[in-house]
């Protein structure tokens, strides 16, 4: 069967890790090569970087980081942050990485998903979106959840399902940094309306969140950054315990 | 050894490259004829839209050249599904190495199948120390149905052939050079074919 995905977001700023990071046997934590590896040796399904860099030449040193990952990681990786060009995408998938994700740059340009996925297919096209209720609704916002539009997060998913988008990864703001457990009410509901795989982002704080996001969020794979970074949550004891509640799991 | 990645502008075949380069093979990535008659080994990959790539195959007349190969062949993923005889993607004609279809996933599951899966009924060379039921990465919307030169299958919404082989050529649906370290004993296995 086809197994949920646990996958660890790093923090990009420079071609260097940014959050701080406690894991064990590393050389260079601030590495994001040494880490990566790390994270497949013991057993992460696949990868995201997000770029938070904020000038152009900065971006430059995340393709020559894109480079290394994919000459020394076995496994899938996402490239996030500040994409909205055809040609941006173009040059990370020319240095190796498998997937891109596009977040405020689609709400600007619909069209950049449609673009990106008759070129380059849709199975490397993620659509980030982040999102919080407002009044009982939940609302997109923009620029790392900093800027609120008047756009319904169901609608705008299934927009970006018919325009081509491969995978959705939908970040609860109202979760995100809690470790209070996944948006499962309304991933369930972006699970259940969408034919394409759902990343659940935001909320992780211990084992039994992950359970509920796959159970009742109806997640396809979930992803955390400070839990694993922290060591608070061992991968392999994660997937193990995944297994134990009958969790199809890849160990 | 001389090894040859095909090069015909279908998607992300630096991952190949490189996970060759991890094995201590470095691996040539050429369009030219020539040079790919004279190698050892061939890798046919592909990502991307079936019709695109088969039209990018005919520009350069590799249409023609690839199913004559006589040294061992391992396509990946569309590699593999282009050179089965039909998808249905784009309504595309296929090289017709393997004696089967292409189609694509029925709307009951989630379409692409993309993630990790296992694949069992493993009857080939390429899988010599693999274990029933090993962990394989795979992104597709469509998959090879089964037929005489199935070597490997894999359940989603239905049984398919996720690896085929007829003579020298070898296919494979998932990506070995992204499936950890199971995947890189395939490409080592395929080096030794």
């Amino acid at each position: 069967m086809l197994t949920k995905r646990i996958i660890p977001c790093l923090d990009i700023k420079n071609g260097r890790t940014v959050k701080g990071v406690n894991f064990v046997d590393l050389r260079d934590a601030g590495d994001p090569v040494e880490l990566a590896k790390q994270y497949a040796n013991v057993g992460a399904d696949e990868l995201v970087f997000l770029d938070i860099s904020a000038t152009l030449e900065a971006r430059a040193t995340t393709l020559d980081m894109v480079i290394r990952v994919a000459e020394q990681v076995n496994i899938p990786f996402t490239v996030g942050g500040g994409i909205s060009s055809i040609e941006h995408v173009d040059a990370l998938l020319k240095c190796g990485a498998d997937k891109v994700s596009i977040n405020s740059s689609a709400v600007k340009r619909p069209d950049l998903v449609n673009e990106l996925a008759n070129k380059f297919g849709s199975q490397c096209v993620v659509v980030a979106i982040d999102a919080k209720q407002i009044d009982g609704n939940w609302k997109v916002h923009l620029a790392g959840g900093s800027i609120p539009t008047d756009m319904d997060l169901f609608e705008w998913a299934k927009e970006v399902e018919q325009r081509g988008a491969g995978e959705i990864l939908f970040t609860s703001m109202d979760h995100d940094g809690t470790k209070n457990g996944f948006a499962n009410e309304a991933l369930a509901k972006l699970s259940e309306s969408l034919n394409i795989p759902i990343i659940a982002s935001g909320g992780a704080g211990n084992v039994l969140h992950f359970v509920d996001t796959f159970k009742e969020g109806k997640a396809d794979a979930a992803l955390a950054a400070s839990v694993f970074h922290f060591g608070e949550i061992p991968i392999p004891d994660l997937k193990k315990e995944l297994k134990e509640h009958h969790i199809e799991i890849r160990l | 050894m001389k090894l040859v990645i095909i090069n015909y502008g279908a998607g992300n075949i630096k991952s190949i490259q490189f996970a060759f380069k991890r094995l201590g093979v470095d691996a040539v990535l050429s369009n030219n004829p020539e040079e790919i008659l004279a190698a050892d080994k061939i890798i046919f990959p592909g990502v991307g839209e079936a019709s695109t790539a088969m039209a990018m195959l005919k520009e350069t007349g590799l249409d023609t050249l690839i199913p004559k190969l006589t040294q061992p062949v391992l396509g990946i993923c569309l590699g593999m599904q282009l050179l089965c005889e039909y998808t249905e993607e784009g309504n595309t004609k296929g090289l017709g190495v393997f004696k089967t279809q292409v189609k694509r996933f029925d709307n009951d599951v989630k379409v692409p199948h993309m993630g990790w899966n296992v694949i069992k009924d493993l009857k080939s060379e390429l899988f010599k120390g693999i274990k029933e039921n090993e962990y394989m990465y795979l992104v597709h919307s469509y998959y090879a149905e089964h037929c005489a030169e199935t070597i490997a299958t894999t359940d989603y919404s239905i049984n398919y052939a996720s690896a085929l082989q007829h003579n020298n050529f070898y296919g494979v649906q998932f990506h070995p050079e992204k499936s950890s370290f199971a995947g890189e004993k395939i490409l080592e296995n395929f080096l030794k074919l």
